[in-house]
């Protein structure tokens, strides 16, 4: 029987490709990478790179790269909580996950921006928990109530209290790096087993243009010694900090991100790494950075199909929206790059909730984009031929009525065919008046508390509890605070 | 002869309003060689056209690429003018002192080049401190400086608090009412300057000069 087909979506001849890559070699090894980490350094040195030690510059050789893409592996295996479930994070596998890291939470009552504080972020990983088409969790708040220096581990340890799924992370100060590696040696026991089943993503950006500092560089070291998935993630803006046509903003990514490849596999050969990226059309007019604009999503969908062309994994910051409000605007946006970004095969899709350049966090939509993805992992699973013949068959089951519903073909394909909505309108005019004339952001709201009923805490996080908290309260000591906030939801 | 240099006028203000950097230099060295006084070329030709870079800024027909062309040709003219006009004894009256940076913490500093260029073009004297930009430094430079103003520009939401910090060591060194203190950057907003009690703020780096003007009149 003839194989569905997966929808693609392709942006760049391969001849093209080829030349953004060659480009990029040509920019490192002319311009070269600026490296601001001793140890980085160090690694570079011993391989025999050119360094200009004054400016912390390495002219990269393409030897070096070449034989950093070949030690990098093609596919990444992720494991939940407890280790059980796998997620493949390659091929054309994708994984949504929400957008990280925001630093405010749209209130649904006021309609306003405001700080997250620790129940904020309990209720988001309670949600996300719940929602099915959401693989992963990210560390998608930053807590306002604790102080600034443990706000990045705060995130990874309230994650790891609450939800199983595998996190996307990064830290925002160095010190916090061990602390963070440390929760999850607890959560895995040992070195070895964290290795073999990793649980969490660490993010690292690049300074655009073509600089590793020394917090990135030390995440992408670290990480790689023990196995950590570092996902690298530049983020030129057209014409602002990175060439302003989306082929020259793809040949610095290319470059900056072959620099952090470099680096990781220095670190340890065959560590994991994921070519991402948060790259943006800058706004020429107002000086923003809009991530639901298309042509982010183009420099996105075409940085992936090289990373694809150089078997690696990939990711990129994709389904999510520029708007303030739950709105049209966030729906087209989000829908459009989800939808992209499914297409490109994207493995590692972050976004969902997401609303205002990446600093605001919404439950509701991310209720909403639950069903976005949905219908993007429907999508790409294409059209399929489930039996031979196709129909002919039925039409002789059939009565004289016609009467589809009573086939048992229906009854055996359709939740396989078509996928259910949570939150889209799709009842009759009277229906939908009688049940209170809704938008999607009051159904949303409804369906948000629906499902925060519904949750249930892990098991695995109530016995690691006492061993998570015992690492954090050691840092937040070390960062001034003597007692942590109260955490609503831990004896439920 | 008189007709001819008023045309070489028109090419440089025409130079300097459509950005073209290469010739805004040259074009002012030919306006020169014809006799006219840098001063009269200057407040002639180069401070219409870059008013009008700034109204077509205003009107929503220039966006920042254009913006910063301008600002770059207003430049490349301005240090020909200035020579020649030193060379006569003469100083341009300048529109004020400023010390501008990016604060503490950021490392951004799109926004504040923009706003350092803009002034430079409206006759400021900048004083650039650059990124990441330490709170005392601030403060040391516009005493070292006799700055007229302290420019802040803060991108990050994290980072905006030491606008504000910079504000309070004015305070607590007793030097608040020397200088007048304007902020400005992506998260930064009217409400917020007031708050931390800034004298002004700008949404964008057309509106960052005339806050500036404003600024140095209040206080001569």
């Amino acid at each position: 029987m003839a194989e569905a087909i997966r929808p693609q979506v392709r942006f760049l001849s391969q001849a093209a490709v080829e030349q953004i890559i060659e480009e990029a070699f040509e920019l490192l090894e002319k311009v070269g990478l600026f490296v601001e980490n001793e140890v980085a350094l160090k690694l570079l040195d011993e391989a025999g790179e050119k360094i200009d030690q004054r400016r912390s510059r390495v002219f990269l050789s393409r030897n070096l790269v070449e034989k950093g893409l070949r030690s990098c592996p093609a596919e990444i295996k992720l494991y939940d909580l407890e280790g059980q479930q796998e997620y493949l994070v390659g091929q054309d596998e994708i994984h949504f996950d929400p957008g990280s890291a925001a630093i405010k939470l749209l209130d649904p009552e006021r309609l306003e921006e405001r700080e997250p504080r620790t129940d904020d972020l309990v209720r988001l990983y309670q949600l996300v928990e719940t929602l099915e088409n959401l693989d992963f969790q990210s560390t998608a708040l930053v807590s306002a109530d604790v102080p600034k220096e443990m706000a990045d581990i705060y995130r990874l340890y309230l994650g790891f209290l609450f939800s199983r799924k595998p996190f996307v992370t990064g830290l925002f100060r160095v010190e916090s790096l061990k602390p963070m590696l440390d929760l999850l040696l607890a959560i895995r026991g040992d070195e070895k087993s964290l290795a073999a089943k990793p649980l969490a993503i660490f993010d690292a950006c690049p300074s655009p243009p073509l600089k590793w500092s020394r917090l990135t560089a030390e995440s992408l070291i670290q990480c790689s010694r023990l196995g950590v998935p570092s996902e690298l993630i530049p983020m030129g803006l057209t014409g602002a900090t990175s060439p302003v046509t989306l082929a020259g903003t793809l040949v610095q990514q290319v470059a900056e991100s072959f620099g952090g490849l470099v680096i990781c596999q220095l670190a340890r050969p065959g560590a994991p790494v994921i070519f991402g990226g948060s790259p943006a059309s800058f706004d020429m007019r107002k000086g923003t950075t809009p991530m639901g604009a298309v042509e982010t999503m183009m420099i996105n969908g075409a940085f992936a199909q090289i990373a694809k062309h150089l078997h690696l994994p990939t990711h990129a910051y994709m389904g999510l929206s520029d708007s303030k409000l739950v709105d049209a605007q966030a729906g087209l946006e989000t829908a459009m790059g989800a939808t992209l970004a499914g297409l490109a095969g994207i493995n590692v899709i972050s976004g969902a909730g997401m609303l205002d350049f990446e600093s605001t966090q919404s439950l509701e939509k991310l209720v909403i984009d639950n069903d976005i993805c949905g219908q993007v992992l429907r999508l790409v699973r294409g059209v399929a031929l489930r039996e031979k013949p196709l129909a002919l068959h039925l039409f002789q089951e059939l009565g004289a009525d016609f009467n589809f519903l009573v086939l048992p073909h229906t009854r055996k394909w359709y939740r396989q065919e078509h996928y259910f909505s949570s939150v889209l309108d799709r009842d009759v005019y009277d229906t939908w008046t009688a049940l209170g004339r809704l938008d999607i952001f009051q159904r949303a709201g409804k369906e948000v508390s629906r499902r925060l009923n519904l949750y249930q805490r892990p098991e695995r996080c109530r016995e690691k509890e006492v061993e998570l908290r015992s690492i954090m309260t050691a840092y937040a000591r070390s960062c001034g605070l003597e007692k942590l906030p109260e955490i609503p939801g831990l004896s439920d | 002869m008189k007709q001819e240099t008023s045309e070489q006028l028109q090419l440089l203000t025409q130079a300097i309003i459509q950005g073209r950097v290469d010739e805004s230099g040259p074009l002012a060295e030919k306006a020169l060689a014809s006799g006219r006084p840098p001063l009269e070329i200057i407040e002639k030709a180069c401070l219409p056209a870059i008013e009008e870079v700034g109204r077509l800024w205003e009107a929503g027909e220039y966006f920042l690429p254009e913006l910063i062309a301008g600002a770059e040709a207003m430049k490349a003219a301005m240090a020909i003018l200035q020579a020649a006009l030193k060379a006569t004894g003469q100083t341009l009256q300048s529109a004020g002192r400023v010390v501008i940076g990016t604060v503490e913490g950021d490392i951004h500093d799109i926004g504040k080049n923009l706003v350092a260029s803009m002034l430079r073009a409206a006759s400021f004297e900048v004083i650039d401190l650059g990124a990441d930009v330490k709170i005392d430094k601030f403060v040391e430079a516009a005493v070292e400086e006799k700055a007229d103003l302290i420019a802040l520009s803060a991108l990050l939401t994290t980072t905006m608090l030491n606008q504000k910090k910079v504000i309070e060591l004015l305070k607590s060194s007793g030097l608040r009412d020397r200088f007048r203190v304007m902020v400005g950057g992506a998260p930064v907003t009217e409400k917020y300057a007031r708050e931390i009690g800034a004298d002004g703020y700008g949404e964008s780096a057309v509106q960052a000069v005339a806050v500036a003007r404003s600024l140095v009149q209040i206080r001569r």
